[in-house]
């Protein structure tokens, strides 16, 4: 009888949801758009994607060491942060760039601020938001897809769908579903996204909250200002940035009120920088600046503890 | 101040100890415009320098003549003087720098260094003192910005005082002679510059397990004494 009663303090119920296993979930839904990105832009893609994780993880594991800190190289979170950062570049950069961008991620982005849970904007959008201003000629010039397969010494280069676009071009729908335009490695094939996207929300790693309004909004604004609807929401880093950038657990406000204002904050800009802004895309800049103000956001929609008088604190 | 400490400190704080970008975090505006390049950076710590060495001497010596009222325009007014020697120099001598420096000369006449030591240190010591103040302060300035203005040339612009260097050049990353750079340079350098100055910490000690108070209860446990889940 004594064995089958364990008298314990609370909690009573546990999880087997950890760091490490939220991480996988997330690798686990980039997959296919790294998989899309490998066999849209050939072999080149996936040393990139191995070139970026693989300075991640270094990088996170000699700052710690330096800084006497516990190993955190397990939790896989520089992994997700190179895999991110390899899929927000052009196939054609040189490796020695995307690793100086996976070095600013973790070590000035991440590590400087305390590690996981303490960086105040995403890692590893603010590296490509670096490497963009470090080295703007080798971030804006897109390989062709299946360039690999015309027999060119050199990569043939095309603009993105948004640039295009910003010339009167109109990308079909089909080619921006499979992912066949120029772009970052990770942001064309919207399929891929999209399954990576509902996966994510169906495991519950994220709340559907942000990406929807993000979408949502982005798309209420083309509808009013008569855009071509379907063609803003499947062009650009739109879906990567909804799906896998807004979400990130540090970088967004925790209750639900607060997920809709940011997400809705992230989409107003997003369209606001692509239609009247000097720059085509503008999904990286909204979630960084929209990062920036979550404290602000939190501390306006922290719910009130039930009796809290007013102005009590 | 100056009484128990020997003069040399007057001279010495304002290198690293009390460096007045990295550690009061004074004349910020200067140091993120003009380090681009060092030539300018360089330019720009000497010349605030000259104005600092003087006008902190010209403060003291008549700090019992000035109003306490009117103390501040009195400040400016003998700064300015200062500067503008030094601007017509400048232009007489180095029109270069002078193009390079731009607004930011003329405007030393209100870098909160040189105003800061005047309220801070000049107008309450003597002349030897405010001086050597002034001059170490001077040099932790040229200092700083000498550091930042390398950093961000030689990764920003791929040179050196404008001559190029091999490997760097070809592929310069941008971002450090851009604003966010030099914030980035800059809050780097207040980080090792606040490193060099704090004292070691000392951990705390260790509680044993024996010093917690749920200790006697474990042991029961461990030992199947008494009924519960460690």
């Amino acid at each position: 009888m004594e064995e089958k009663l364990i008298v314990s303090a609370s909690p009573h119920i546990r999880t087997k949801t950890s760091t490490t296993t939220i991480m996988l979930d997330v690798i686990i839904s980039l997959m296919p758009a790294a998989a899309a990105s490998v066999i849209i832009f050939g072999f080149r893609a996936l040393m990139i994607i191995a070139d970026t994780v693989l300075a991640a993880v270094l990088a996170e594991y000699i700052s710690r060491k330096i800084m006497k800190r516990e190993n955190t190289v397990f939790d896989l979170s520089a992994v997700v942060t190179g895999l991110l950062l390899a899929l927000n570049l052009p196939v054609g950069i040189n490796p020695l760039f995307a690793a100086f961008g996976s070095v600013v991620a973790i070590v000035v982005v991440k590590q400087m601020f305390g590690g996981i849970g303490n960086n105040f904007v995403n890692p590893a959008l603010t590296a490509r938001i670096i490497l963009l201003s470090s080295f703007p000629s080798a971030m804006t010039t897109w390989a062709k897809p299946f360039y690999y397969n015309e027999g060119a010494v050199d990569a043939v280069t095309c603009a993105t769908p948004l640039a295009l676009y910003a010339n009167g071009q109109i990308t079909p729908t089909k080619d921006l579903l499979l992912g066949t335009t120029g772009g970052c490695l990770g942001e064309t094939c919207a399929v891929a996204l999209i399954i990576g996207g509902v996966y994510l929300m169906l495991r519950r790693v994220i709340s559907p909250v942000i990406p929807l309004t993000y979408l949502s909004v982005v798309a209420l604004l083309s509808l009013l200002l008569g855009q071509n609807v379907i063609f803003e929401l499947l062009s650009g880093g739109l879906l990567l940035g909804a799906f896998f950038m807004a979400t990130d657990y540090t970088t967004s406000p925790i209750t639900t009120k607060g997920k809709f204002v940011f997400a809705v904050g992230c989409g107003i800009l997003t369209f606001l920088i692509r239609t009247f802004a000097n720059l085509p895309e503008g999904v990286s800049f909204s979630i960084l600046i929209m990062n920036i103000l979550v404290p602000l956001i939190e501390r306006a929609t922290s719910p009130r503890p039930f009796g809290e008088k007013e102005g009590k604190l | 101040m100056s009484e128990n400490k020997p003069l040399i400190h007057e001279f010495t704080k304002g290198i690293l100890k009390e460096n007045p970008v990295l550690c009061l975090v004074l004349g910020t505006c200067p140091t993120l415009a003009v380090t681009t390049g060092v030539s300018s950076a360089l330019g720009m710590g000497i010349a605030a320098t000259v104005v600092l060495v003087c006008s902190n001497s010209v403060i003291s010596a008549l700090r019992k003549v000035i109003p306490t009222k009117v103390r501040i325009p009195a400040y400016i007014t003998i700064i300015a003087a200062f500067v503008t020697i030094v601007q017509m120099i400048v232009k007489a001598y180095a029109p270069t720098l002078n193009d390079a420096l731009g607004v930011y000369l003329p405007l030393i006449v209100v870098n909160c260094i040189i105003l800061g030591r005047a309220e801070m240190f000049a107008s309450k010591n003597g002349i030897a003192a405010s001086a050597l103040d002034g001059l170490g302060m001077g040099i932790g300035f040229t200092a700083a910005l000498f550091l930042m203005g390398s950093i961000r040339e030689i990764l920003g612009a791929g040179s050196w005082f404008g001559l190029s260097i091999p490997v760097i050049s070809g592929c310069p990353i941008l971002i450090f002679i851009l604003p966010p750079g030099g914030f980035f340079v800059f809050g780097m350098l207040m980080a090792i510059a606040n490193r060099l100055n704090s004292k070691p910490v000392k951990k705390p000690e260790e509680i044993g397990c024996a010093a917690c108070p749920m200790h006697e209860n474990c042991v029961k446990i461990a030992n199947g004494e008494e009924c519960g889940q460690l």
